[in-house]
């Protein structure tokens, strides 16, 4: 049989209980938003976006337990020999207290870096000249990524004090320059590490020469793999052993913090698939009852049982066709606002409904619609005529 | 006069399929709904259960995690002269000096590695948490040996009695796992003071500093005389308070849960309302018919709402009995407090169901109030008109 000589009897049908349509539709809009979401949440967390050509040569290396664990200065020099290093440079994690650190909106990455290297490995971010200038040339100058600038109001010249808790000092900075990261919106201070080193020494601590954390840029991306192996080769015998891993793993290693998400996320979605499933079977199931009569006079009129089942089954498909539809429009309106959300998971602004999401849960509907129609399409094809006109309810 | 309940049941075991399929629906709803407050829950009797109601966790001024604190010898001594100290069997003052770390190791959940507290502490620490050897024995002093939580034994392969971790200079003999009750600290890995002190150049400092007060009028008193001390320069955090702050760990999971079980009700009420609508579509005519017999409109409309609310109730029930089975089961999530991880248990309460089953209700007042407005509505003779 041609599917579409029935589309107008399929989307006629469809919609003679309007009320009970859009219901459905609503129901099914609501639950495939929150899969799509949930779909599109997995891949921001644990695939990421694509690779920028400046991020796929970036290399983090740190101790292997934590962050919070120095590395020694001395390793700088035996990282560059590993061939395919083009660069290294020092990352020293500060933590402390910004203003009250009860408030959890006072938490944001600070950094302590050489301000010349940075701008090399990060030649994305957007920054006036002479503010790079100015962070290069002063001492207790810092800048901030524009979202961080904006959340505190910060103005040019402005105030920061940094209460040190790993580190026994405090830290006066002046924010000398504002950038922007095209490719998202990470809250960071960058300051200058040697200043960190002066008001160290100037503290009475001894011990200077160590590091949290080691950036490392690969000369080419096909290089990286062999690189992190060679470093971490090179120190697994040592008091220091190292984990060193490409930016892209290094952002994903904090996501293992939040628990089990990986299998929360699929139990959930679980969920939410079946339930689509019971409220879709539910609404066709009701839907046919109502109809057996008139499913009897279509047998009369020469419909088989095959195209009955067909216009049944089609009629399944595309109300969970149209509720997938609106579902996915939702899904992407809310990855919108979630992208722009205050909150700390910078792996959420890459929360977006890809095409594959959308080919998927599309998929997903239609397959919920015909399964949840086969049971009742099934038993109204096969009722005998004379069965089905008597029927009554 | 009310319609009696029964006529609801009845109805309800009537379209049973129909009922069936809509309460699932509503069931997996408060399963998500119950299994996030379950989590919730757990976490934060894991952490209400832990620390003495006497005791005080002594750390630098501005550090507010053990991990970032640093207490040196001489502050340390200084401490140790103040009054007010409880003292343990042996009279010695219940003071607790003590140096934290953290291993990286293999969990069940994260085969590549997940971050675990060690503390390095003393016998009169392990005295002061209640802590109980389950099997093997304590670490000695003089070894290298450390013993490790039971929730830690639970969930990496690596950290067993007979096994070896390495951490520091070298590696270290796991001997004997602990049991500290329902306590956070069933998340640690436990070693002694200067052995590990020695591995990590820490001779002259420790992290922080475990004291607990003779009485409770001893207490405040002891707080303010360690916080006010210039010169001892700490920050004192009563232990119960230091643990109950850390629940804040769950907080994503917390509010996702929250965010996915109310994205969900909507959908839900939704086909609620659909089961509802198409009940009392099938019954005009019985609608006509009560309302011949003398039954008011708002007997009506009370009728409807309470199987709509009959419907979620076992929607609820099934809920509750689809998230029972997590109950028990053991999951982890990370601190950025201590860098780690802390392991807990999920706990299906009986609150978290009564919340789970008044959550399914609150769904199917939604789904039936306009179905049951309508059935109020329907005039007499068109109703009784209605096939």
């Amino acid at each position: 049989m041609n599917v579409f000589n029935y589309l107008p009897l399929i989307t006629k049908n469809s919609f003679r209980n309007r009320r009970r349509s859009v219901l459905t539709i609503g129901s099914l809009m609501v639950s495939l938003c929150l899969l799509v979401l949930l779909m599109a949440m997995y891949e921001a967390l644990f695939y990421g976006r694509e690779q920028t050509p400046a991020q796929a040569v970036r290399i983090m290396m740190r101790h292997r337990v934590s962050l919070a664990q120095p590395l020694p200065l001395a390793y700088e020099a035996k990282i560059r020999q590993v061939p395919g290093v083009r660069a290294v440079s020092v990352r020293q994690w500060f933590g402390g207290t910004y203003r009250d650190a009860r408030d959890p909106k006072n938490f944001f990455a600070r950094f302590g870096v050489r301000p010349k290297d940075l701008f090399i490995a990060y030649p994305e971010y957007v920054i006036p000249e002479e503010q790079k200038q100015a962070f290069e040339r002063e001492r207790t100058g810092c800048i901030a990524s524009k979202s961080l600038a904006e959340k505190f109001g910060w103005r040019p010249d402005e105030r920061i004090t940094l209460v040190g808790d790993i580190f026994p000092t405090t830290l006066e900075l002046k924010l000398v320059g504002v950038f922007e990261d095209p490719n998202n919106r990470f809250e960071i201070l960058y300051f200058n590490w040697d200043y960190l080193r002066d008001s160290l020494k100037a503290a009475g601590t001894l011990d200077l020469d160590f590091t949290s954390q080691y950036l490392v840029l690969a000369d080419s991306p096909d290089n990286v793999p062999r690189i992190i192996k060679a470093i971490d080769d090179m120190f697994d015998n040592s008091p220091f052993p190292t984990k060193t891993e490409s930016e892209q793993a290094f952002a994903l290693s904090f996501v293992s913090f939040l628990g089990n998400l990986k299998l929360f996320l699929l139990a959930i979605g679980g969920a939410v698939t079946f339930t689509i499933l019971l409220v879709s079977a539910n609404t066709l199931s009701m839907s046919v009852r109502e109809r057996i009569r008139e499913v009897g006079v279509l047998k009369t009129l020469g419909f088989t049982p095959g195209t009955i089942f067909g216009v049944l089954l089609g009629e399944g498909m595309m109300i969970a066709f149209i509720g997938g539809v609106l579902g996915c429009v939702l899904a992407a309106g809310l990855c919108v606002v979630l992208r722009n959300a205050p909150v700390p998971m910078p792996q959420l602004q890459a929360l977006t409904v890809t095409p594959l999401i959308v080919a998927i849960s599309l998929l997903i509907a239609l397959l919920i619609g015909s399964l949840s129609a086969v049971v009742p399409a099934f038993g109204a094809a096969r009722r005998p005529i004379l069965d089905s006109l008597r029927h009554t309810g | 006069m009310a319609i009696p309940i029964a006529y609801n049941l009845r109805n309800l075991v009537v379209r049973k399929t129909t009922t069936l399929m809509t309460a699932i629906g509503i069931g997996l709803t408060v399963a998500v709904l119950v299994a996030d407050l379950a989590l919730v829950e757990g976490l934060r009797t894991a952490f209400e259960a832990t620390g003495h109601p006497l005791q005080l966790v002594v750390m630098r001024k501005g550090s507010n995690a053990e991990l970032n604190s640093t207490v040196t010898r001489e502050a340390l001594q200084r401490l140790k002269s103040k009054p007010g100290f409880a003292a343990n069997g042996a009279g010695e003052p219940m003071i607790s000096p003590e140096i934290l770390t953290v291993v990286n190791l293999p969990s069940v959940d994260s085969p590549n590695g997940m971050n675990l507290t060690v503390r390095a502490l003393s016998q009169t620490g392990v005295e002061m948490r209640g802590a109980k050897i389950q099997n093997g024995r304590w670490f000695q002093p003089g070894q290298r040996e450390v013993v490790v939580g039971k929730s830690v034994a639970k969930r990496y392969p690596n950290a067993q009695p007979g096994k070896r971790i390495r951490f520091g200079r070298g590696e270290w003999d796991v001997v004997g796992v602990f049991d500290a009750g329902e306590s956070a600290f069933n998340s640690e890995i436990w070693g002694e003071l200067n052995q590990i002190g020695a591995d990590f150049n820490r001779q002259d400092t420790v992290s922080s500093v475990l004291v607990r007060a003779s009485d409770a009028a001893t207490l405040q008193a002891l707080e303010n005389s360690l916080n006010d001390d210039r010169q001892l320069g700490v920050n004192v955090v009563r232990e119960r308070d230091y643990y109950e702050q850390q629940t804040s760990a769950g907080a994503p999971l917390q509010y996702f849960g929250l965010l996915v079980a109310a994205i969900m009700a909507v959908g839900s009420s939704f086909a609620a309302m659909n089961t509802m609508y198409a009940a009392v579509a099938r019954r005009a005519k019985e609608i006509g018919t009560l309302r011949v017999l003398g039954f008011s409109r708002g007997a009506i409309l009370f009728s409807f709402l309470i199987e709509s609310l009959l419907l979620s109730l076992i929607g609820g029930v099934v809920g509750c009995l689809i998230a029972l089975p997590i109950n028990g089961v053991t999951t982890g999530v990370g601190s950025f407090a201590t860098f780690s991880e802390i392991a807990f248990n999920f706990r299906v309460s009986p609150s978290t169901m009564l919340s789970g089953v008044i959550f399914a209700l609150i769904v199917g007042a939604i789904g039936g109030l306009f179905p049951a407005s309508n059935a109020a509505r329907k005039e007499i003779l068109t109703a009784l008109r209605e096939i």
